[in-house]
């Protein structure tokens, strides 16, 4: 199917982006004209990824973090975030509800079972010591 | 971003705006600084004004809730919009008793 609109970004792995990673993406599905409800979900997704790439993949150290947007005739958006951070050794594993291999900081193992409920998929693709990328995966009007 | 209240005991804090991972590093520091010096018997973290709020969010309130017993008190958590309950819906908190 036609992709019909992209956009991209890059920016540091400071936690203060978390806000503005999570509101560019969701202007960038305004024309969609998507519902409050599908907005709040998207931006919940993509807080957790960006959030996912500053805690875990850099674990606070600086790098960057890369997103694309693409958006699909029947108005699917496809939104990818990427780290070059430590990887994920088990995905299986780091999606399980609660699990989490830092507690100690408050953390409590959502963050994927969020990303699974609030998108239509989710797929995460990792190799250790190169980095990480989580698709999210949503269609936007679904119910409209 | 969050205002505190200390009444019978009870200290309120009524949290405000988006709460990330940002946010929660900050809301934690106040929120702990305040319940050390006043020994409240209930901590009540009031949510009516949060916009948004991610996984970080649960974090928060699991380290209250455990932080609260350290100190001989209890948490509540108090006006959940449902937009954000369904993220607490899916952490387990619910059985723990402190979700109004
Ligand atoms: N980008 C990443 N790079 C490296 N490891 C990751 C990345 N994203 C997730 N993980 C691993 O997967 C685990 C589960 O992630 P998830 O977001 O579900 O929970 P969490 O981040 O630990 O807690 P929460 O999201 O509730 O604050 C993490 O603890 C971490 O070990
Ligand atoms: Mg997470």
């Amino acid at each position: 199917m036609k992709t019909v609109n992209q956009m991209r970004l890059s920016f540091p792995s400071k936690s203060r982006n978390e806000a503005f990673a999570r509101s560019a993406v969701s202007s960038f599905v305004t024309s969609l004209d998507p519902t409050l409800n599908e907005l709040n979900d998207l931006k919940t997704a993509v807080s957790e990824a960006v959030t996912n790439c500053i805690v875990h993949g850099y674990r606070r150290q600086s790098g960057t973090i890369y997103i694309y947007a693409s958006v699909k005739e029947d108005n699917t958006l496809t939104v990818k975030i990427r780290d070059k951070g430590v990887g994920i050794e088990d995905i299986s594993k780091a999606m399980e509800p609660l699990f989490t291999t830092s507690p100690g900081e408050e953390r409590a193992g959502l963050g994927f079972a969020v990303m699974q409920s609030f998108c239509d998929r989710v797929k995460v693709s990792s190799q250790v010591g190169r980095g990480t990328t989580v698709t999210l995966i949503k269609r936007i009007g679904a119910n409209g | 971003m969050i205002k505190t209240e200390f009444e019978n005991n009870i200290l309120t804090a009524y949290l405000e705006g988006e709460l990330d991972h940002d946010s929660a590093c900050r809301i934690r520091q106040r929120i702990d600084c305040a319940a050390r010096s006043l020994r409240p018997k209930t901590l009540c973290l009031n949510f009516e004004k949060v916009s948004f709020m991610d996984s970080s969010g649960v974090g928060l309130v699991m380290g209250r809730y455990r932080q609260m017993k350290l100190l001989g008190g209890s948490l509540k958590v108090t006006c959940v919009p449902d937009s954000i309950y369904r993220i607490f819906a899916m952490s387990g908190l619910e059985a723990l008793g402190v979700l109004r």
